[in-house]
């Protein structure tokens, strides 16, 4: 197998790679070759492992840390950070940028590389004409003392990528660079993929994006549950393959029974639409029609940034988004969500996906944020009766099996798990008629997982109507009744789950609008 | 607050082997210990009383010193129960100083160049105050701007409004009712004694109402089924509050009786207290200072909150500035200088955090008790101002110091 030519034609070559957390197998003997001068996808679901993966090859998870080796340019490196890898020319683009807003061109793709002249001080014009060449070569015409904020995300993008070429980048790894960018944006930047392959630059790109793999890609490799499951070369590349790659996985019981008992409709959402909160421009969610009804378990699959978290928190007291419209009806009459606890009183709730940050009050403790979002039942007179606090929160620590010493342990010092539990019992306090449940198992074990469906089981057998936003498609077809697949901010499909298969809601979670 | 959990982890794995008595006892010392932990800040006040104390040979518990300690630094506690709320909530308030010598101005000009009733003055003067606080909490709730920015600008304009007011000018000679609020005092009502009678049976019911609430709050808890501290430990810092009492109460009836301002301070903590426990709108508060973003998706009106936070903060610095006008018998324009660090300072040395989330009104009115025994001790010992304001902000420093290690130790976020 490794031969004199193919040992030259090989840029990169990660061998075996194994990368555990507690707990969990993130990777498992993963295995890609990258050939020199070629643009190489890596696919896979969220969480399959890719961001991982990368971050073994750029060094955020340094040598020691995971088995296996990486060979690049027929050298097995040992990197102890980013800065090693760097060193080396590869170069990693994070979806996030990581850019320095107040600063100017220049100066971002310089920094920490600072071009100097006498005494140890920063030159400045070389700066500024070194930096007006690179962005030439990305095709960026803006003058390199415009401060960042001054421009989109898409020549943002593209700063990155100048940033990239100042260091000398023999291999560019992007994460997801299309996520965030407008239709035209996008086809700039793969084109620039494509032109600094001519110019001998190799490429990483990692991305959902079917269509864009096809145009841009040499080779695709696929991941899934952390193992590597094929490279395929480009003439081989069809979108269902990738597809049937991506998802065949065994679906394992790892879901409880679920009979249904539906009732009347209680949710009714029309032309729901809601535009980007600092640029107005860009239309998040597209006109969203959805129903729920009682009893039933509605789910939302989506790609990363296909508006799921939008469309929910839009709806959810305009706790997002700019110039908001559409119509809400719970139990067939309109209600008003102008703010969240309009959307509280009209029967709403929303547990979100990233319960650290707005879920919880981490230095507080149990009791206290399960009453915070219907403190009023506890108190009259505006005075809060700590004793049924008490009772009421410990009387969920049990039913919803919450593993704390007693109800004043502090929410920051729970496991995942039991933080999530904590955010389902505020809001099943809160009694809604409809919860909306955002990634309600992320960064959760699998014990938990099963406790948490069986919680959302017996709140939809209670005659709740319940919405669940997942990006694991396996969750989705183990505890749904019907699900609406979202794809840019539009609804591109309604599939009761008799019909529903990963293959057909990948097909339409990857629709594209029409162009 | 955050040694909570850690306690009951022992007891159970071990629970099975080790002799039950042996076990009972660990268990009671780990509560103390985690007690005494939580408490550091009464200890530091002791602390602090012990030593200067010593230094003083004993003249800084005088009577008349204990009675000072209360009528010199009411404006201060009163400023810090304010404060401390503000910083619960993530904000800052540094007007409060120029809020109070432009109250106290005004209340001049009511109570003494306008000759209104006393009682009117004041009501009309807290009345200013609450008009000052919809201004700036206007700018920081519902406009967005900081409260260290909206406040800093308040600082500077109500200092020179406070100026105008006065118009290069002192106004003095307020009407004896008014300023019975800075130095007045309850004493001789029944007639007169070595000992004030009226004060004993103040303290004596203040005292009963205090060992009565422990009991019921204890046994409420153990109805519910909430851990409560061994008997015995709670019995003896029961007793020790209760002689704590007694031995102020003591000296302040052999000076002067109970001074005004104590009862308008007692009336405060009271009422805050509740506020902050157990409504809605103190829970509210934590909340939003513990994780605005998670308070707000929990339909917590937030900008409310905020506006009438600062409404509050406002009364409360007219308040302050109205004792300590009534104090001085004078409206002067160097009225409240550097008020607002004293109180920012008392609540930060009681405890609150930077990041908001945390503090109670208890601990800000120690940390201005606290403030308050450095001032009369260094003040006894003749001290020099310069060397005093550089102690008070060293012991603000390693009392935060301390904090923030101490939250480190204990693994908060």
């Amino acid at each position: 197998m490794t031969d004199e030519t193919e040992a030259r034609t090989d840029i990169l070559r990660m061998r075996g790679i194994t990368k555990t957390f507690p707990g969990v197998k993130a990777l498992q003997n993963v295995t890609v070759d990258v050939r020199r001068g070629e643009v190489h996808a890596i696919c896979g679901e969220n969480g399959a492992g890719k961001s991982t993966l990368m971050k073994v090859l750029s060094g955020v998870y340094p040598f020691g840390t995971y088995d296996g080796d990486i060979v690049f340019e027929n050298e097995v490196v040992e990197f102890r950070d980013i800065r090693d890898s760097e060193a080396k020319g590869i170069v990693i683009i994070h979806q996030e940028l990581a850019l320095s807003p107040y600063l100017s061109i220049a100066e971002n793709i310089f920094l920490n590389n600072e071009l100097k002249g006498p005494f140890g001080l920063i030159d400045w014009n070389k700066t500024n004409h070194e930096a007006a060449k690179l962005l030439a070569r990305v095709g960026l015409r803006e003058n390199p003392t415009t401060k960042i904020t001054e421009l989109g995300v898409g020549k943002q993008q593209l700063v990155e990528i100048a940033k990239a070429l100042s260091k000398r980048v023999k291999l560019l790894i992007l994460d997801e660079p299309t996520a965030a960018l407008n239709d035209d944006d996008s086809d700039h930047l793969l084109n620039l993929i494509q032109h600094l392959k001519e110019q001998g630059i190799t490429s990483i790109i990692i991305s959902h994006k079917l269509n864009e793999i096809k145009k841009v890609s040499d080779s695709v490799t696929i991941i899934r549950d952390g193992k590597t499951i094929e490279t395929i070369a480009k003439t081989e590349v069809t979108e269902e393959r990738i597809i049937k790659d991506m998802v065949g996985r065994d679906l394992e019981h790892r879901y409880p029974d679920h009979t249904p008992h539906i009732g009347e409709e209680v949710l009714r959402v029309e032309d729901w639409t809601a535009h980007h909160p600092q640029d107005p421009s860009r239309v998040m969610v597209d006109a969203v029609n959805l129903t729920v009804r009682r009893g039933e378990i509605v789910g939302i699959a989506g790609l990363m940034g296909a508006g799921r978290t939008e469309f929910a928190m839009s709806l959810f007291g305009r706790s997002y988004g700019s110039k908001i419209s559409g119509r809400v009806y719970i139990d067939g009459k309109e209600v008003k969500t102008r703010t969240v606890s309009e959307a509280i009183d009209a029967g709403l709730a929303y547990a979100t996906e990233d319960r650290k940050t707005y879920g919880l009050n981490l230095i507080d403790d149990i009791k206290r944020n399960i009453s915070m979002a219907a403190l009023d039942k506890l108190a009259s007179l505006g005075l809060v009766d700590d004793g049924r606090e008490f009772a009421v929160a410990n009387e969920y620590r049990k039913s919803m099996n919450i593993k704390a010493p007693s109800v004043l342990a502090r929410t920051g010092k729970l496991s995942g798990g039991n933080q999530q539990k904590v955010v389902l019992s505020k809001w099943i306090y809160a009694d809604p008629e409809v919860l909306i449940l955002d990634e309600p198992t992320r960064g959760i074990d699998v014990g938990a997982k099963y406790e948490i469906y069986s919680i959302i089981n017996k709140l939809a057998a209670a005659g709740k109507g319940i919405i669940v936003i997942s990006s694991e498609l396996p969750e989705l077809l183990g505890i749904c009744d019907r699900i609406y697949a979202l794809s840019e901010g539009r609804i591109t499909g309604e599939v009761p789950i008799a019909e529903a298969s990963p293959e057909s809601l990948l097909k339409l979670m990857t629709m594209e609008k029409p162009r | 607050m955050s040694d909570l959990e850690t306690k009951p982890s022992d007891s159970t794995a071990a629970g099975a082997q080790v002799n039950p008595v042996e076990n009972r006892f660990t268990e009671r010392l780990s509560h103390i210990l985690s007690d005494l932990g939580r408490n550091g800040i009464f200890i530091a006040l002791i602390a602090v009383v012990v030593l200067f104390s010593i230094l003083t040979n004993g003249i800084l518990l005088r009577p008349q010193n204990i009675s000072n300690l209360i009528v010199q630094n009411g404006y201060i506690l009163v400023l810090a129960i304010g404060m401390v709320m503000v910083i619960i909530a993530g904000h800052i308030d540094l007007s409060v100083g120029s809020v109070a010598a432009f109250v106290g101005a005004i209340s001049g000009v009511f109570a003494v160049q306008w000759g209104l009733p006393w009682w009117l003055s004041i009501i009309l003067s807290l009345l200013v105050g609450a008009l000052v606080g919809v201004w700036q909490g206007f700018w920081i709730a519902f406009v967005g701007i900081p409260a260290f920015i909206v406040t800093l600008a308040g600082m500077l304009i109500f200092r020179g409004l406070a100026l105008v007011v006065l118009g290069n000018a002192n106004i003095g000679s307020f009407p004896a009712e008014y300023r019975a609020l800075g130095n007045g005092f309850l004493t001789n009502v029944f007639g007169e004694f070595p000992i004030d009678p009226l004060t004993i049976g103040i303290a004596a019911i203040a005292a009963v109402a205090l060992i009565v609430q422990q009991f019921r709050t204890r046994r409420a808890r153990q109805s519910y089924g909430q851990e409560v501290e061994p008997f015995v430990w709670f019995l003896i810092k029961l007793a020790l509050v209760v002689v704590a009492i007694a031995l102020f109460a003591l000296a302040l009836a052999t000076y002067k009786g109970i001074p005004v301002t104590l009862i308008v301070l007692a009336v405060l903590v009271l009422i805050y207290g509740v506020v902050m426990n157990r409504s809605t709108f103190g829970r509210h508060i934590y909340a939003i200072g513990g994780n605005l973003h998670a308070a707000e998706l929990s339909g917590i009106k937030t900008r409310n909150v905020t506006f009438w936070l600062f409404v509050n903060m406002g009364v409360l610095a007219a308040l302050a500035g109205l004792i300590f006008t009534a104090r001085l018998n004078l409206a002067g324009p160097k009225a409240g200088d550097g008020f607002e660090l004293e109180a920012i300072s008392a609540a930060f040395i009681g405890g609150a955090a930077v990041q908001g989330g945390v503090g109670t009104i208890g601990g800000a009115i120690i940390g201005g008790l606290i403030i308050g025994v450095l001032n009369n001790g260094m003040s006894i010992m003749g001290i020099g101002i310069e060397w005093q304001q550089a102690v008070k902000g060293l012991v603000l420093l390693l009392a935060v110091a301390f904090d923030v290690y101490n939250k480190r130790r204990s693994g908060g976020r």
